[in-house]
């Protein structure tokens, strides 16, 4: 079964230092972190303590909220430091690694095999369950739930975004195991989208309706693939995994290991040699782009520079993430900066710069703000950058006065934050579209659960 | 440019909070942030943010507006010594009136803006950039100053900050001004003596053609002279082709609604030609060609210029389209069987300035009954 996706509104932005395809590893570091605000919404309760000694896969923290959801240690090695910030909350984890793992062996499984409450009980205690998460609201799923359909999006149109044909080569067996443990959680449809123009990597995928996606970001997120091929009503859960998480679930049932080891693109203008790297989730900033980068003042993104989050060298990778992207910080002025078709080195959707002339540039964006923010004035901006069928403009007013039944009514369950990244991006008021929804969802969390 | 840089830096702690002239920094930051994009960074959500801003929607606005500015300084001097004169003297001519007037609107608007932002700490917003030179092009150009300022002073705080300031106005507020002139300075406002600059003085007859219409008569312009804007009207309306060349700007660039022209374009069409239809022996305006409509009088002004405002225009994309038609069809229904007004643009515009919001809820009731619609259907 397979539907093609087409999707005509969006705006791709391209940048330089798009990483090559090229996979070197990076050396082990020696400390390893984990960050609990990595999973929105988990408030940890911590396991183990300050100096005791952790294998791959042991138990670190649970969530307060649900304590099936578990989250385990990606490393071998000993608890070396809780840090702490306002309020004595939990900011991150650091385990001092061993030279070598040892893994806590969960047993090889077959998951058609197993029945439901068993894959569930493997996946919690593994820690692999926090790599389903949950649309309405993007959050962790809740295990005692039962989704209408799992998505995977394998196409990736973010800009500088990572080959998922190439990060996930030669790691066909474990995609479709994965798969296999994924279709036995819902009694829907398993859905995978796929770049219209490459997908070889997906075409011997068994066991799922197939997508083929062709357009402009944001043509491939997942909520615009949920939005066209089965849209979130009220009180309807939908799933969502990532195909590199895929990956890790389907090693832990063939191998009986927690293996977070999985291959990043470090991406960016302000990397030398862009490339992939074999990396351990949690290994720190530091160790992957030490000797990497341009020597000035640069910001480190875990993830695209549209929805990613900036981190330090002291961080790690977000667990959700494959990419690091490295960009150089725009803190300078720019005298008249504002005159039409002046200072073209810039991008914009807009003709307002001779930019538009150039279309197949790559450009090397700052984090300049490029100007103030502002009420709305403009409109239309917004719309052209939504494949998904809602009114963005509308629909953040009333995230902005909180509305609840307003929002419900514009569409906030059928979107996440990620999906309003080119709203920020274009708006021409500089309005912080992901921040808004993001408190949209808080709320909604909160008051309707 | 860096000694200027240097020179900003050095007072701008006495502006900042704790400075001394805290309570000025509203102001303060306006003049430092038109001479300088500022060094803001993202802080939150995307960390790369395109390049336009504001001021650069603004500015391409008022760039769009000069074609028909630059053409109507011209006119003014072409229309009081007609022909046999150098394009310097039409233009000398013209500038001296029109340059008080944009001065004053400018100077007035922008002051009262500072004085807002300062007394409500908020930044100076870039709307009036546009506002200010659109207020002086839609007046007649031998309206005294006074009037103008009158006019401006309340435009701005009841047409604007009394709703919050740029982007929470629902009406238009040049054309604000325009009304509040019109019906409080009707004798200055329309007639046959105020649209061509010292008419009284020098004894040139300055009736537009709309104006000879409602009087019943048959204007004698040429269709080329409606098109190319050789004839008495408001400084910036005249030109057609000007405007166009202005609207194509705007197009072009990607900062006006082309949904909003066209449909208003259409609107106005179908309801020309169904007067043309009825046809009347009393009233002449029933009887002029339904095309003539849109060259003359402020309709193509107005489309481009005034109904694109996207703060009160309706907000939707459906919407857009049954805003604009319905300024079409208002802006030919006014001019043609009301008898006071011989234009009926700015009153169309604003009529639907009002009703834009309406417009839009409807637009989005619809895509709020078909998710409710799925939901029913998964439900059944």
């Amino acid at each position: 079964m397979s539907k093609d996706i087409r999707i005509k509104k969006g705006l791709t932005i391209k940048l330089k230092g798009k990483a090559q395809q090229k996979l070197s590893s990076v050396s082990r570091s020696n400390t390893f972190v984990i960050k609990p605000s990595n999973f929105y919404g988990i408030i940890p309760k911590m396991i183990v303590k300050v100096g005791e000694k952790v294998q791959v896969g042991d138990i670190v923290f649970y969530a307060k909220h649900n304590d099936q959801i578990k989250f385990t240690s990606p490393v071998s090695g000993v608890v070396k430091e809780i840090i702490r910030g306002a309020r004595r909350k939990i900011l991150s984890i650091e385990i001092t690694a061993e030279a070598k793992d040892t893994y806590k062996d969960f047993g090889t499984k077959t998951p058609n095999k197993l029945t439901v409450p068993l894959v569930k009980e493997l996946l919690l205690e593994s820690g692999c369950w926090a790599y389903i998460k949950q649309r309405p609201y993007d959050i962790i799923a809740n295990p005692d739930e039962q989704p209408k359909a799992i998505f995977i999006s394998a196409y990736a149109t973010a800009p500088l975004s990572a080959d998922i044909n190439f990060t996930l080569s030669g790691k066909e067996n474990e995609f479709q195991t994965g798969i296999e443990v994924l279709s036995k959680l819902t009694e829907g449809n398993v859905h995978l989208s796929v770049d219209s123009k490459n997908s070889s990597f997906f075409n011997d995928v068994q066991g799922v309706s197939l997508h083929k996606v062709s357009g402009k970001h944001p043509a491939g997120n997942v909520g615009v693939h949920i939005s066209r091929v089965d849209p979130v009503n009220v009180g309807e859960k939908v799933w969502v995994v990532q195909p590199q998480d895929v990956v890790v679930i389907g090693k832990l049932f063939l191998t009986g290991k927690y293996d977070p080891t999985k291959i990043i693109a470090l991406a960016g203008s302000q990397v030398e040699d862009p490339q992939y790297y074999t990396v351990i989730q949690g290994a720190q900033i530091k160790d992957i782009v030490k000797g990497r980068l341009v020597n000035e003042k640069n910001r480190i993104i875990s993830g695209n520079p549209l929805s990613g989050e900036a981190v330090t060298e002291r961080d790690t990778i977000g667990f959700y993430d494959n990419l690091i992207t490295v960009l150089p910080e725009g803190d300078h002025y720019t005298f008249f900066g504002w005159m039409p078709f002046f200072g073209n080195d810039k991008f914009s959707m807009s003709r307002t710069f001779f930019s538009f002339l150039t279309p197949n540039k790559e450009y090397k964006l700052d984090t300049n703000f490029n100007g103030e923010d502002r009420a709305m004035v403009v409109t239309g901006e917004m719309e052209k950058v939504m494949p998904i069928d809602i009114y963005p403009m509308q629909l953040l007013k009333a995230t902005l006065v909180g509305d609840i039944e307003k929002m419900e009514n514009l569409g906030i369950y059928e979107v996440a934050p990620e999906d309003f990244a080119l709203i920020d991006f274009v708006s021409s008021s500089k309005i912080e579209a992901q921040d808004i929804i993001r408190q949209g969802i808080d709320l909604m969390i909160k008051e309707v659960g | 440019m860096k000694f200027l840089r240097k020179q900003i830096d050095k007072v701008k702690p006495f502006f900042d909070k704790g400075g001394k002239y805290e309570k000025f920094g509203p102001a303060f930051a306006g003049f430092e942030t038109f001479l300088y994009v500022p060094n803001h960074t993202t802080s939150k959500g995307a960390h790369i943010r395109d390049g336009v801003d504001l001021k650069r929607v603004m500015m391409i606005v008022v760039l769009a507006l000069l074609p028909a500015l630059i053409f109507g300084t011209w006119n003014i001097g072409y229309q009081n010594m007609g022909d046999g004169h150098s394009f310097w003297e039409y233009f000398s001519f013209g500038g001296i009136r029109i340059l008080p007037m944009i001065i004053i609107s400018y100077g007035v608007g922008l002051g009262i803006e500072f004085a807002y932002a300062v007394f409500r700490g908020h930044s100076v917003n870039e709307g009036y950039l546009v506002t200010g030179l659109l207020i002086p092009m839609i007046m007649p150009i031998d309206m005294p100053l006074w009037m103008l300022t009158i006019s401006v002073v309340f435009a701005v705080i009841i047409g604007k900050e009394a709703f919050g300031g740029t982007g929470m106005n629902i009406l238009n507020p040049a054309l604000v001004a325009r009304a509040f002139a019109l019906f409080s300075y009707a004798p200055f406002m329309s007639g046959s003596t105020v649209w061509v600059a010292d008419s009284v003085v020098d004894g040139v007859s300055g009736e537009t053609v709309l104006g000879v219409l409602a009087a019943n008569n048959i204007p004698t312009t040429s269709v080329y002279d409606m098109f190319m804007g050789f004839m008495p009207g408001s400084i910036g309306e005249t030109s057609v082709l000007m405007i166009l060349i202005g609207a194509a700007f705007l197009l072009f660039t990607g900062m006006a609604s082309w949904r909003i022209m066209l449909s208003s374009l259409i609107g106005a069409s179908i309801m020309g030609f169904v007067f043309n239809l009825i046809g009347s022996d009393t009233n002449e305006l029933f009887n002029y060609p339904w095309w003539k409509h849109l060259l003359v009088g402020g309709f193509a002004f107005g489309i481009v210029f005034m109904a694109t405002d996207p703060v009160t225009a309706a907000q939707t994309t459906k919407g857009k389209w049954i805003y604009g038609f319905l300024i079409g069809i208002f802006a030919i229904l006014i001019r043609i069987i009301n008898p006071t007004l011989p234009e009926g643009m700015m009153m169309a515009i604003l009529l639907m300035n009002v009703f834009a919001p309406t417009i839009d809820h409807y637009v989005i009731e619809s895509n709020i009954k078909k998710r409710k619609k799925r939901l029913q259907k998964i439900k059944a």
